[in-house]
């Protein structure tokens, strides 16, 4: 702050009329593009919350801009039809239960080893680093086969452990590999001076280092939770009609001739609205520069 | 509160690079200590051997009567300001500075208590519930400097704690400083490479050069009597000026120091003060001159056998004095020390060519630009080194 604002250049800058008019125009102009865009976007997640309300008699006469037309024909029906199917209401449940631990664990252990892999000295700790992130290259479906067999012999496969685990071992290498560079970020001084004040390796870990990577672990966060919600090629191979998550559900609702979009239109919304929540819930953590006035 | 001890410490890095060589110095209980030299001479490498944020490779460092080479920063009772402060962001001023105190589990109220004391002597008590973003650099490192004093620990390490603050911010807090010190006295390790600070602050200022201690005194034997070269360079501003000259003794056993044409009278009591000189009759001395030590000769009287002439290549008025920068035909000196010293202020142009002495002259002076000056030396406060070995000559 003590900084003067003297080279702050003040006055106008003499610049051509196009230059101008291109100056005054692009920001607004961008705008309006990005807008349109968004709304774009958003167009099928309408269309689907508005399939969702309508009562399953209309579907033959017409799409769901219908309903907009006439308005009547939304009802909240299906979803009370959804929470009484119990293959959906499960599915639900199974979805929360395997996608909580495996965020939790993967953001808890990412973290941990991360914190080791920036700021802790140990023997060969930047080979097993490169290690770590050498797993980031081996794709999902070369492991599926060998980790079914493992699973039977260890006399797990079809529960619900044995999709989480799965999710947390292939969700480690990205998040070690994201929150190392992250936490070697950290001026090294602020680690210093804890340490100095008293600070164990573990103090250190959840007093400095876990608040200020927020936004990466928050970040992190969202990605596995978004990964293992939507999930269904690693849940169609671990679970059983027990374990199954709400993805799996709703892919066995389709069928050859038709579907049932009564049940599959509110099932996709309700799977879609819960990532959005836990994104808007986390965006606060999103924010620049919590390093601001640290050092110097 | 403790004396601390190193004894020849050194430190050298996993790929060979030594950066302390063989360090021994006695610290008094309640001394400030300053450490000075120019970067990379290990002088922050020898504080962070007495905090324990690196690991001691050779001597012993104790800290009161306790060894604590293998003792963690966080048992050594020592607090650290750092060159960049190192607050913690996301905490307030009043937690950053708490943080020492709640980590060894003090009560809620004594912590309290503390804080808010600390906050009090160094001006924060306003700013207790803001973030560090939210301060000005110089409260940011009074708040830095709070965390240090709240825990009221043996010693003070600090690390250039001021080189982030503006020049009249730097003033301020360098004053301030020794004020706490003085109230506090608490034994204080002080790095910095400002010679300024290293000068007001510290009882006593340890020089170094190349991770080697060069010569540790108290300020103003420093500025009298440098050992070496290096220390007559490095300690005061402007810097002293070099020239090359011979020891000559007439018939009659007079001494006098020639330099380039001109012939330097050497008054008794400089051979007295430096028994040695005598026998560098015949021999090439390097001569040190301060700047304050040469005046324009026409403002002083009874000046013959003690003048130097040049022109003023450039005159810098700062009220109180005119800085002058005088070429002349004295030959330069050369030695390892000055290509040291000189790699942040090699002259460059044409004046290369040409020995520059800086004079602090009168602002009586008439001195013009361009214009020949006759320069009149103090030769009581002549200072001699021997060439090869760049040490000062005195008794021995």
């Amino acid at each position: 702050m003590t900084v003067a604002n003297s080279d702050i250049v003040t006055g106008t800058i003499n610049r051509g009329f196009a230059a101008r008019v291109v100056a005054r125009t692009s920001g607004g102009a961008l705008r309006i593009f990005l807008i349109v865009v968004a709304l774009l976007w958003l167009l099928p997640t309408f269309g689907l919350l508005i399939e969702s309300l309508r009562d399953p008699s209309q579907y033959a006469n017409g799409g769901w801009w219908y309903a907009i037309i006439h308005p009547a024909q939304l009802t909240f029906g299906n979803y009370s039809q959804l929470l009484q199917n119990h293959t959906m209401s499960s599915g639900f449940f199974n979805t929360v239960k395997i996608t909580v631990p495996a965020t939790l664990l993967v953001v808890l252990i990412g973290s941990a080893a991360g914190y080791a892999f920036a700021w802790m000295e140990f023997p060969g700790r930047d080979w097993i680093f490169l290690l770590v992130v050498g797993l980031l290259v081996i794709p999902i479906q070369i492991a599926l086969i060998p980790v079914v067999k493992l699973y039977s012999a260890m006399g797990i496969s079809g529960s619900i452990i044995s999709v989480i685990m799965f999710h947390v071992g292939f969700g480690l290498p990205f998040a070690i590999f994201l929150l190392r560079n992250y936490f070697a970020g950290i001026p090294r001084d602020l680690m210093e001076a804890a340490r100095m004040d008293g600070a164990s390796e573990g103090r250190i870990f959840f007093r400095i280092i876990l608040p200020l990577g927020m936004p990466a672990i928050a970040s992190l966060g969202i990605f596995q939770f978004l990964w293992v919600w939507n999930d269904l090629l690693v849940a169609l191979v671990f679970s059983n009609s027990a374990s199954q998550p709400l993805t799996v559900a709703l892919a066995s609702q389709t069928r050859q001739f038709g579907s049932s979009i009564d049940i599959l239109a509110p099932g996709a919304f309700l799977s879609l609205i819960v990532p959005l929540a836990v994104f808007l819930g986390f965006q606060r953590f999103f924010v620049q520069g919590v390093m601001a006035g640290s050092v110097k | 509160m403790a004396h601390m001890t190193l004894s020849h410490v050194g430190k050298v890095y996993d790929d060979g690079t030594r950066a302390v060589t063989d360090l021994s110095i006695e610290i008094e209980d309640g001394e400030f200590l300053v450490f000075v030299g120019p970067s990379g001479c290990g002088k922050t490498t020898a504080l962070r051997m007495v905090a324990g944020l690196e690991t001691i490779t050779e001597g012993e460092v104790m800290i009161g009567d306790r060894v604590v080479n293998n003792v963690p920063p966080r048992d050594r009772d020592v607090a650290m300001v750092f060159q960049s402060y190192a607050l913690y962001p996301h905490l307030t001023v009043r937690d950053n500075i708490g943080f020492g105190l709640q980590l060894r589990k003090m009560p809620k109220p004594e912590l309290t208590k503390r804080v808010e004391e600390a906050a009090a002597v160094l001006g924060l008590s306003e700013y207790l519930d803001r973030k560090p973003r939210n301060l000005s650099g110089g409260q940011r490192q009074r708040v830095a400097m709070g965390r240090a004093i709240v825990r009221q620990p043996q010693a003070f390490l600090m690390d250039e704690p001021l080189s982030n603050l503006d020049a009249k911010l730097r003033v301020q807090m360098r004053a301030e400083i020794g004020r706490l010190q003085r109230d506090l006295k608490v034994t204080t390790i002080y790095v910095t490479h400002d010679q300024t600070e290293a000068m007001t602050l510290g009882h006593r200022v340890a020089v170094m050069k190349k991770g080697v201690l060069q010569q540790i005194a108290a300020p103003q034997d420093l500025y009298d009597h440098p050992d070496n070269l290096f220390v007559a360079g490095f300690i005061g501003s402007p810097a002293m000026n070099f020239v090359t000259g011979t020891l000559v003794r007439d018939d009659a056993g007079a001494y006098s120091v020639q330099i380039g044409n001109e012939n330097i009278t050497c008054p008794a009591s400089v051979l007295a003060a430096r028994p040695a000189l005598a026998s560098h009759v015949g021999k090439p001395l390097i001569v040190g001159i301060r700047p304050e030590d040469v005046e324009d000769a026409s403002l002083v009287s009874g000046h013959e056998g003690r003048t130097l002439s040049g022109v003023a290549e450039l005159v810098e008025p700062l009220g109180s004095d005119l800085m002058v920068h005088l070429s002349t035909d004295a030959p330069a000196a050369a030695s390892d020390d000055m290509a040291e010293l000189g790699k942040e202020i090699a002259p460059v142009g044409p004046l290369a060519e040409r020995t520059i002495i800086v004079a602090r002259f009168s602002p009586r002076s008439g001195v013009q630009l361009g214009k020949p000056v006759t320069m009149a030396l103090d030769t009581e406060r002549l200072h001699f080194f021997e060439p090869t070995s760049g040490m000062a000559v005195w008794d021995t």
